[in-house]
């Protein structure tokens, strides 16, 4: 067996093989709601209208959906280049410290001078979480996998070090949480009274920055074509190293606004269950969404209303809402097959 | 009791062999993968459902070593999957390994969400005992840490011995080496580099799960989420450290393990008390960063390392 390169796919082709991944996600998901005593058709429309099916569930999706852009983007501009930024997980919270170290009063200042200073000052730190092991990477050539993936368990120990220890919040009845930030420090509501925050229209807004910088600049152009080929890139004269080192500083930064928006968005305080992995769903989002930042926002939107709507199922029918980890787990591998087969075709030897 | 006194009390050592076994079996599947050429980061998924699936065999009646053989037919599963999309396929070695992490991870919780769906501390097996070897456990220090471990200990450390053998002294070991490093002659050869690239991920795979296993049947006798932790991440960095080589990777384990049971034992002496513990348990993964930066100088990387090999291309 071997796979041939397609010249022109049929329209047939480019849509077929991804559909085919979509509906045997959905069997599967169908058939292990079966083995815990669901009615299998049953499940798929409870994860549908828990996620999308009345204005809570919409808003709920859209919340959970924030984060996840922010992950997702900054997954989807590192692995464009080529750096497997596996640590989203890490800037996240380093975002969040940042956050909760400089708005529980340390600054003083009005919501409009504030808001903007926390989420650059929560950037800087994801850039320089995530700029360790891209200078390592560079400099030793330690393959930055392994160390993104370390970061991660070193980090979410520094902030539980940080929270039993001096941002412990003296009032937290001995619960590990930090301070909560002042009223300044708080992303206000979108539309008055729909608990939606303008976190998520900062995520929106992110998304076609991020775009515009890909398809639009040097820099987006050097790192698709350090991504491509690091040889070619730099035979042709491209500074593959300081891409790499630019690359970095744009992802960790993304992905420290996940940690921004949920603490000023969201949760007003720093506690240790802040994020369940969107650092690590952020890489399932960005490759369904083929790595480019738009499709990121619906991919996002997609893995958010599994989530919330798996919440809802589980909660409704008993069915362990682990199923929505199962379910993004087989859409991701299913889809990476079924990209393939849109631009090879299998040929028998 | 001072660093020195722990370095030569036996149960100290002791410890250390019994944190490195898993390591050693899941290094082993590792550098087996990467020796033909394939990075299986599926590995730390892996271990989750190994040490799942062998602890629940065994808790729902077969015997421990058929719970061990479980563990490991289900690795293998896994591998079957990592192999077929990143071999034949040739997709991106990182996103289908992070996918079978989070496949494997995700079924085994859910499988275990079915299985006890109302307990709330899981329930117990009866692990594998200590078995004291005659005469070699009596010898002082070295005895007991090496000679009155588990027998999966021991299996961990055969299996280093055999693999070592197979990849040096055997056709076989030739054939994956080569696979790893210049495929094109492997094909050249008339062998299917296809083949042997999928056979070691299946392989492999049934190590990482057996290690995994370990912590279930053998250091424990219990399964917990998040119980994995971060060791298959761990193992990956100790096949850098050793180099892609067995004995080598043996030895990073026993170094990596002994630190870990010395970051215990000092942070229950007086010196371990000012220190905040979060900083005794990130030791363990700067140390594996700090071995990645110091082996990356001389590092001997297999040439074909994530390079997906089709016939016929050049």
């Amino acid at each position: 067996m071997r796979l041939e390169p397609v010249a022109n796919p049929s329209l047939w082709r480019a849509t077929v093989p991804p559909a085919i991944a979509i509906g045997s996600t959905v069997v599967i998901a169908s058939l292990l709601a079966m083995a815990a005593g669901a009615n299998p058709f049953s499940v798929i429309g409870l994860i549908l209208k828990g996620a999308f099916g009345s204005k809570f569930a919409l808003l709920e999706t859209l919340n959970r959906a924030t984060p996840l852009i922010f992950t997702g983007l900054a997954v989807a501009v590192a692995f464009r280049a080529r750096l497997w930024n596996i640590g989203a997980e890490a800037q996240l919270y380093a975002g969040a410290l940042m956050t909760v170290v400089l708005g529980t009063g340390m600054l003083q200042w009005g919501a409009f001078a504030l808001l903007p200073a926390l989420a650059l000052a929560s950037m800087l730190a994801g850039a320089l979480v995530l700029l360790v092991p891209a200078l390592l990477k560079v400099r030793f050539g330690v393959d930055e996998v392994v160390t993104t993936l370390l970061f991660n368990f070193i980090f979410l120990l520094f902030i539980s070090m940080l929270l039993e220890g001096p941002l412990k919040d003296p009032m937290g009845m001995g619960w590990p949480k930090s301070e909560r930030l002042v009223a300044e420090a708080r992303l206000p509501r979108i539309v008055e009274g729909l608990r939606l925050h303008w976190g998520f229209a900062l995520a929106l807004i992110a998304a076609v920055v991020v775009w515009v910088i890909e398809r639009r600049t040097t820099l987006g152009y050097e790192m698709r074509a350090v991504g491509l080929n690091r040889e070619a890139a730099g035979f042709a004269g491209i500074p593959v190293n300081a891409v790499l080192i630019k690359t970095a500083l744009l992802s960790g930064g993304l992905a420290a606004l996940a940690g921004f928006s949920e603490v000023a968005g969201l949760k007003g305080n720093l506690t240790l269950d802040l994020s369940p992995g969107y650092g690590y769903t952020g890489i399932v989002v960005a490759m369904l969404a083929l790595l480019n930042p738009l499709a990121v926002v619906a991919a996002a939107l997609f893995v958010a209303g599994i989530f919330v709507g798996a919440d809802s199922m589980s909660r409704a029918v008993g069915v362990p809402s682990y199923l929505a980890d199962i379910m993004l787990a087989t859409a991701l591998l299913l889809m990476v097959v079924a990209i393939l087969l849109t631009r090879f075709r299998v040929v028998r030897e | 009791m001072d660093i020195f006194e722990i370095l030569l009390s036996a149960s100290f050592w002791t410890a250390a062999i019994r944190i490195a076994s898993p390591l050693i079996f899941a290094t082993l599947g590792e550098l087996i993968c990467e020796r033909a050429g394939v990075l299986n980061l599926g590995i730390e998924g892996i271990m989750v459902a190994g040490a799942f699936a062998g602890w629940m065999a065994v808790y729902s009646g077969t015997g421990l070593w058929m719970g061990v053989a479980v563990a490991m037919v289900v690795g293998m599963v896994f591998g079957l999957i990592h192999s077929l999309l990143t071999v034949p396929f040739g997709l991106s070695q990182h996103v289908v390994g992070l996918g079978v992490t989070l496949l494997a991870t995700s079924l085994t919780y859910y499988a275990y969400r079915l299985a006890l769906p109302e307990v709330t501390s899981p329930p117990k097996i009866d692990a594998f005992q200590p078995f004291e070897i005659p005469l070699l456990s009596d010898i002082p220090l070295i005895g007991p840490a090496l000679f009155a471990q588990t027998p999966l200990t021991y299996l961990a450390f055969i299996l280093v011995g055999v693999v070592a053998l197979v990849l040096y002294r055997t056709p076989l070991g030739l054939a994956m080496r080569a696979a790893g490093e210049n495929p094109s002659a492997v094909a050249a050869q008339g062998l299917s580099v296809t083949g042997i690239r999928m056979g070691a991920v299946i392989v492999g795979s049934g190590l990482m799960a057996v290690g995994g296993a370990f912590l279930t049947m053998s250091a424990f006798d219990s399964f917990f989420f998040e119980m994995v932790n971060g060791r298959g991440w761990i193992c990956i960095a100790l096949v850098v450290f050793g180099a892609w080589k067995p004995g080598k990777a043996l030895l990073g384990a026993i170094l990596f393990a002994a630190f870990d049971a010395l970051q215990i034992r000092v942070q229950q002496t007086p010196l371990g008390a000012d220190i905040p513990y979060q900083v005794f348990l990130m030791m363990p993964y700067f140390l594996s960063i700090l071995a990645l930066i110091v082996m990356s100088r001389r590092a001997e990387v297999p040439a074909a390392l994530m390079v997906p090999f089709n016939k016929g291309e050049r």
